[in-house]
């Protein structure tokens, strides 16, 4: 079968897929026949005696059906074996040191001792690595009850060392998914070890990977999932094949990991969508194929790629709702009908009055997703704000700053048996319990929203002025219709102007607590902004009724979760004056995290890339634009090439290419990010580059014969690989302590361990 | 040799010619109407005026062309600048030529018209087409308003369209070497896009774009030599990357000539810029000693407090022994920075081991390394530091005034010099030159402000700290005001350092430090970003929900709106789609391997592809992405792009896609449409031009959308 597909495709030229079959059939006829045939003779003779060549010879042997070939190659089964080895006891060093909570440890562990107490908590992050985390512990013995309260407690007995393990263990497998992913993509052994040892020895991916984070398990769905892509790609020739399916389905498995773990995964479903619109798109210019069956490639890719991932995410999802059951620290995020389903809620199995009388004590939270509730404090807007009065705002935490109490207009108080019931229509003032303003609202311009009205708290124990009334309306409802608490949906208008009480949505800066913005908008379209239902609801002289709450359903949760995570992370603003990192900051390995530690007597990890492995990716991102410049260059103006060179520079520019856009697709998008960014965000992306660096260098260190003659430039060429190897390993040497723990003075006093080392002067070590 | 009879023959465009004329009536006519302040008049003015008075400004909205060519106008028109910008509807004095103000956008805007006829043909479509985009160009309402008023939109639109224009006019003469010139108007087109907005970036990476896929087909062409190949590509590097950087340089070197006063925005500059414009800093420190010298007064500027400047201060207060929060303070004397200048923030550099505070003859200048003593001169307190929390961020060391009073705590009052930009300048610390660091010589922490205020008890200074040094290049302190002292006792000195300083020397920095520095600190000045009441969002462009109210009448309805032609507005926008469906269907067929295009309708159809929604889309996607108030008028470039695109793609229908009746239906529909977007600009004519005014009730027929904010009073 192999041989007549090399055999028709033998006959064509130019065509770049068929210049990779002819070395297949090359190959393959090398290892049925006798190696005399006319065609690998002079290739073979070209190529005798030369170890590297042999290299790109046997791996490119594997290319399909012969995978099985190199894995059954003694030589590269232990490499293999031996790259296995090295990267997992890198990794899992003193695991167990430092035996305190570091840097992040304090959210993704805490988060996960939730998985185990099943307490309900809010993350900007959907769940899957929380999650495994927390399994992760479990299954090792962790019971949940460590606090993780802040960087620097103690672990003492408590048993952490499973779920750092079971970040270490993924971490381990990056440096082997990435030899994996160079020698598939490259066909060069070479360029795939080079690889392999940029990212074994790197400092920063081995702390990265050492701790309770969410990183190493992202990086190492992202890495599977690329690695699935390629090996997929190789599958071309055989669709709908058992390993075909096999990969497709892994791809999209990954893909679901990867958003389920952080929405950086996105960046490399967009590297994955990209690539099969690719395919697809060459599948269509396939003119031998016919629609049914470029119909089937499509829809195989739409199961494997879309629908499966998202069914697995969803799954994600629910066992995350079916596991937390218990109201925590997260609920004041989401609505009222949320909160209902959690143990422990005040809202769970709730029992209050059932309709909103005068008098009454309440909560009023805002129905637009992620609203918060109305709220107010002592604290006046500044100086050009408005007028300086007393702030309102909508916060999303429960406090008893959000309590209000329900009042006639004209009277404070009228004690007299039950009190009457609020009905549509009626006109109530609300009053601020902790400080008693009156809500009030004018025609000022609103700090943020400057087409809004302002809203304030104004007056003293509850006397004010007419600019504090408002009229209650219940959406939908008519005149004399009762308000019910929680089920309800309920504006309030404000009688002097006509406007409705709102809630923007925007964050307000520092002098409003960073709370959200609350105004009253003069447009009366009927919004979830503009809409809000009562939750507590406190009347000691009304009797109690039990409420069961609708149930949301659970595609409802779904959508409301991801709304509130993808405000709480674009609310990830950088503070004033804190020191933000710069996307350009992380190529250069301007500057890392302090993991652990400050002071001298301290026990110190910093999370840096190895310096010397970091300017290498620096100078391949480099060289890399400028040799395939030169490659493409080269081949369209049709310069004769040799048949060697034609194959490096199609790998540069596919291979490389793909390399490079996944390097792009995990960095740049930071440029436009808005939100507060660290250093470990560069970890993705970093990846790509120590691949694209392994063939880079591979590919300049095989092109030495184009500087001087043959023997020579072998040695040159060797002479390269050994430098490059050593100047790895002794800069790992030099810098292991970054990762493995310092103690002792800092880098810049002489009797430092690292003294001499500090080569930035922004590293904090 | 003369060749007789010498004749010359021309050919004139006569359908070119109207049009121009039409356009040119359309936004050239009663200029001076209204003769008062017109929305942004009342921004762009500002700098117009600054220009006139050639004081120094900063503007972060853009770079400086398209407000020199505001200024060019105003300067024919004889402006002295002397009008107070300060709000719309502000009615001109006679003294001002409120006609010069504005004909420089009102001249690009007409030319625009014309330019879009040209840019058709050049994209090989019929003459017909070009008549029909010219058309549309010329009966958008929104662009009228743009460019009849002292805004830079139209300069804009008018720079980038030249810019394509003579691009596609280069590409299309393949043989004559004369092109070359149209690819060097090109690249100063670009230039000039870029110089008046930094939008016009966008179109230029497009144009690019382009340039470089036209390109690559030459390299591919092997019938071309190498040799041809290199010189035709070095050509097109030229003319489109090196050419546009050094203009858009030179626009900063005009700029940066012509201003050389000192103005409002000095103080966001740093102490060497400030020191090269007239008057200002220059005039304070004109002839101060240049090296500083044990014994020197100073006042010591912090650079990391952008865009406020501050200097190091001290004052007869302490810190309040608790805090709010519980914590100790060590009781002495407030070291603060303040923004204002003032007797306290005068200090004076003090040798260690010796009592003098005047300047020994030589003076004996203080260099890299160096350890000092600084000494407040009003209340003679030695700059102190100790292991003491700082007020606010207690992470850092406290800094305070102290003196000897046996109190419990020693003195700690040892700082060394850093000269951190050494290299460029050198060894000798100099007055405004030099960045100096103040190191702690007992904890090695650095000087600097955290950028924290202090609350009441401290005046609400800001606060100084040392800091442990961890970060390099954090910024230092520059010595701003310098004398040497002369005066032993503290009541001399006191009255010395009362008087102002004075004394003679010039002092520069070269050219590209100030257009690094002034492009730096545009590019990085933040002003605080608040919604405006005719801020939108770039959805609410392509759907019309919005419109900004540019002028009213003080008395009556009569009033002038950015809202757009709706007819128009809804040709573009279908277009559009109808675009990327019919490319969609012909890129999937034509890779099945059916053609339904010859080979040149393709690439005219693709070229057309290119400019138009590549334009659009690069015009208008990056408003999506952007954090910043944004305005319909945003929307003008991208809009134009759209415009360019409709009758085109109806000629493209209309030969390749129907035939027979289809066509005639087409053909009345295309005469439909036309006459319904004239109607249309008529319609809304009133709301364009500002005249006639219109009753309340035909206002409120005008109120096409429910979300316009049309004004008008009733009487």
């Amino acid at each position: 079968m192999a041989k007549e597909e090399c055999i028709t495709q033998w006959n064509k030229t130019g065509d770049t897929s068929t210049l990779r079959n002819r070395k297949i059939c090359l190959t393959s006829e090398k290892t049925l026949q006798a190696p005399s045939t006319s065609l690998s003779k002079d290739k073979h003779s070209h190529t005798a005696g030369h170890l590297s060549e042999d290299d790109t010879q046997s791996s490119n042997g594997a290319q399909f059906s012969t995978r099985g070939n190199l894995s059954k190659d003694p030589p590269s089964r232990v490499l293999l074996m031996l790259l296995v080895g090295l990267s997992f006891s890198t990794r899992l060093y003193k695991i167990t040191e430092p035996p305190h909570v570091c840097w992040d440890e304090t959210h993704f562990g805490k988060m996960g001792s939730y998985y185990i107490n099943r307490t309900f908590f809010f993350d900007v992050h959907p769940p899957l690595g929380k999650m495994l985390i927390g399994l992760a512990g479990y299954m090792t013995g962790y019971d949940g009850s460590f606090p993780f309260i802040k960087p620097g407690d103690k672990y003492d007995h408590h048993n952490y060392w499973g779920m750092r393990g079971f970040c270490s263990v993924l971490g381990s497998c990056l440096p082997i998914f990435a030899y994996l992913i160079v020698l598939e993509l490259s066909q060069s052994q070479t360029a795939a070890l080079i690889t392999a040892t940029l990212l074994i020895f790197d400092t920063g991916s081995i702390t990265i990977s050492q701790y309770i984070l969410l990183d190493p398990i992202l990086l190492f769905f992202i890495m599977a999932a690329v690695l699935s892509m390629v090996k997929f790609n190789k599958q071309r020739y055989r669709p709908f094949a058992a390993s075909w399916w096999l990969w497709l389905v892994l791809t999209g498995v990954n893909l679901a990991g990867a958003l389920g773990v952080k929405f950086v995964g996105l960046f490399v479903i967009l590297l994955v969508g990209l690539n099969t619109i690719w395919d697809l798109w060459r599948i269509l210019g396939d003119l031998s194929l016919s629609l049914v069956e470029i119909a089937k490639h499509f829809l195989a890719r739409v199961v494997g790629l879309i629908l499966f991932p998202l069914f697995l995410y969803v799954t994600i999802f629910a066992i995350h709702f079916v596991v937390l059951n218990k109201s925590g620290p997260g609920d004041g995020f989401f609505s009222s009908a949320f909160q209902s389903r959690l143990i422990g809620n005040n809202l769970h199995n709730a029992s209050m009055p059932e309709y909103l009388a005068f008098g009454s004590t309440i909560t009023i939270k805002n129905l637009r997703i992620a609203g918060g509730y109305l709220h107010s404090h002592w604290h006046l807007y500044p100086e050009g704000v408005g007028s300086k009065q007393q702030q309102v705002t909508a916060y999303l935490h429960k406090d008893y700053n959000n309590l209000w109490l329900v009042h006639r207009p004209d009277e404070n108080e009228s004690q007299s048996g039950t009190p009457d019931l609020v009905r549509h229509g009626d006109i109530i003032r609300l009053e601020h319990v902790e400080t008693t303003r009156n809500l009030h609202s004018h025609l000022h311009e609103a700090p943020l929203t400057k087409k809004h009205f302002q809203v304030t708290g104004y007056g003293i124990n509850g006397t004010g002025d007419k600019n504090d009334l408002w009229q209650v309306e219940v959406c939908g409802g008519r005149k004399g219709d009762l308000v019910k608490v929680l089920r309800s949906k309920v504006r309030f208008l404000h009688r002097a102007t006509g406007c409705v009480l709102y809630s923007s949505g925007k964050t307000l800066p520092k002098w409003g607590w960073e709370q959200v913005e609350v105004t009253c908008s003069p447009y009366l379209k009927e919004t979830p902004s503009s809409q809000w239902n009562i939750e507590d609801h406190i009347n000691p002289s009304l009797p109690n009724i039990s409420l069961s709450v609708l149930k949301p359903h659970f595609l409802e949760i779904l959508l409301e979760s991801h709304i509130v995570m993808i405000r709480g992370n674009s609310g990830l603003k950088p503070k004033d004056n804190e020191m933000n990192s710069k996307p350009w900051h992380w190529p250069v390995n301007y500057q890392g995290l302090r993991f652990s530690g400050v002071n001298d007597t301290e026990y110190r990890v910093y999370l840096l890339g190895n310096p010397v492995v970091w300017w290498i990716h620096l100078a391949s991102l480099g060289l890399y634009p400028i040799m395939a410049a030169v490659a493409a260059i080269a081949l369209k103006r049709g310069f004769s090439l040799s048949q060697k060179r034609i194959e490096h520079s199609h790998v540069l520019m596919r291979e490389g290419g793909l390399l490079l856009l996944a390097w792009l697709l995990h960095y740049a998008p930071f440029y436009t990010m808005g939100r507060i960014l660290y250093y470990h965000h560069y970890f993705p992306a970093m990846l790509f580059s120590s691949m694209l660096t392994g063939i880079t260098f591979d590919i300049l260190l095989k092109s030495t014969d184009l500087l001087i003659r043959r023997p020579y430039c072998d040695w040159l060429q060797r002479l390269g690989q050994m430098v490059l190897l050593f100047s790895i390993l002794y800069s790992f040497y030099l810098f292991h302590p970054l990762s493995y723990g310092m103690k002792g003075p800092l880098a810049h006093e002489p009797g430092s361990a690292m003294a001499g080392l500090k080569w930035m002067d922004s590293w904090e070590f | 040799m003369l060749q007789l009879p010498l004749v010359v023959t021309a050919q004139v465009d006569l359908v070119l010619l109207v049009i121009t004329q039409l356009s040119m009536w359309s936004r050239l006519s009663q200029l001076s109407y209204p003769n008062a302040v017109v929305f942004d008049e009342v921004y762009y003015g500002q700098f117009v005026s600054l220009y006139m008075k050639r004081v120094f400004f900063i503007d972060d909205s853009g770079p400086p062309l398209g407000h020199m060519i505001l200024a060019l106008g105003a300067y024919f028109g004889g402006f002295d600048g002397n009008f107070v910008w300060n709000r719309i509807g502000a009615e001109y004095p006679s003294s001002v030529s409120v006609c010069f103000l504005r004909l420089c956008p009102a001249v690009c805007g007409s030319l625009s018209v014309p330019l879009v006829y040209l840019l058709t043909l050049e994209l090989r479509f019929s003459h017909l087409s070009a008549l029909g985009a010219a058309l549309l160009l010329l009966l958008e309402n929104s662009l009228i308003v743009q460019s009849r008023f002292m805004l830079l939109e139209s300069v804009l639109v008018f720079f980038v369209l030249l810019a394509f224009f003579s691009y596609l006019r280069f590409h299309n003469n393949t043989h004559s070497w004369f092109r070359f010139c149209w690819l060097f108007l090109s690249g100063a087109s670009c230039a000039a896009a870029v110089g008046v907005k930094y939008m016009g970036v966008f179109s230029y990476l497009l144009l690019l774009g382009v340039a470089s896929l036209h390109t690559w087909d030459l390299i591919g062409d092997r019938t071309i030599s190498h040799l041809r190949v290199c010189v035709q590509c070095v050509c097109r590097a030229v003319c489109l990357l090196v050419v546009p950087i050094l203009l858009y340089v030179f626009w900063f070197y005009i700029h940066l000539t012509l201003l050389n006063r000192s103005g409002p925005h000095d103080q966001l500059m740093s102490s060497s810029f400030q020191a090269s414009l007239e008057g200002g800093l220059s005039r304070i420190t004109k002839g101060q000693p240049l090296e500083v010298a044990y014994g020197s007064q100073v006042t010591l500027r912090s650079s990391s407090s952008q865009p406020i400047p501050c200097w190091l201060h001290s004052h007869k207060a302490n810190y309040p022994i608790r805090y709010e929060s519980g914590r100790g303070s060590s009781h002495q004397q407030q070291v603060t920075c303040y923004p204002f200048k003032d007797v306290n923030n005068w200090w004076i550099i003090k040798e260690p081991d010796r009592q003098q505070l005047v300047v020994s003859s030589p003076p004996r200048p203080v260099r890299h390394g160096d350890v000092i003593q600084l000494v407040h001169g009003m209340t003679s307190r030695f700059l102190n530091s100790h292991d003491v929390a700082a007020p606010m961020s207690p992470h850092a060391q406290e800094v305070s005034g102290y003196i000897d009073f046996n109190v419990s705590m020693p003195a700690q009052n040892l700082w060394r010099v850093e000269v951190s930009n050494r290299e460029a300048e050198s060894e000798s610390w100099k007055t405004i030159l030099s960045d100096v660091r103040l190191v702690h010589v007992n904890t090695s922490a650095v000087l600097k402000m955290s950028g924290a205020s202090l609350p009441g008890w401290g005046f609400r200074q800001m606060e100084v700290v040392a800091e442990k040094l961890f970060k390099a290049h954090s910024p230092g302190w520059t010595v701003e005001e310098h004398r040497y002292g002369t005066s032993q006792e503290q009541k001399e000195r006191e009255a010395e350092l009362h008087s102002p300083t004075h004394i003679d020397v010039d002092r520069k920095i070269s050219f590209w430090a100030k257009f690094l520095e002034l492009q730096w600190k545009m590019l990085t000045v933040k002003q605080e970003d608040s919604e405006h009441k005719y801020s939108s969002a770039p959805m609410e462009w392509i759907t019309m929900e919005t419109n900004i109210v540019y002028w009213l009448h003080p008395s009556t309805n009569a009033q002038i709106h950015l809202i757009g032609n709706p007819v128009s507005w809804g040709v573009a926008s279908l277009s559009l789609l109808a675009y990327q469906l019919l490319a969609a269907v012909y890129l999937l067929r034509r890779r099945r391997g059916f053609k339904d295009l010859p080979d040149a309708a393709w690439s005219r159809f693709l070229s057309l592809g290119c400019v138009c929604v590549g334009g659009f889309l690069v015009n208008f996607v990056p408003f999506l992405l952007m954090e910043k108030t944004l305005f319909l008028y945003h929307f003008l470039p991208a809009l134009c792009y759209l415009l360019l695109l409709g009758p085109p793609l109806l000629e493209h229908t209309h030969t390749h896609l129907l035939s027979g009746t289809p066509r005639r239906v087409l053909s009345v529909c295309v005469l439909f449409v036309l006459l319904s977007v004239f109607l249309a600009f008529r319609t809304f004519c009133p709301l364009t031009y500002g005249t006639p005014e219109l009753s309340a009730n035909q206002l409120q027929a005008l109120r096409w959308r429910g979300s316009w904010d049309i004004l008008y009073r009733r009487r």
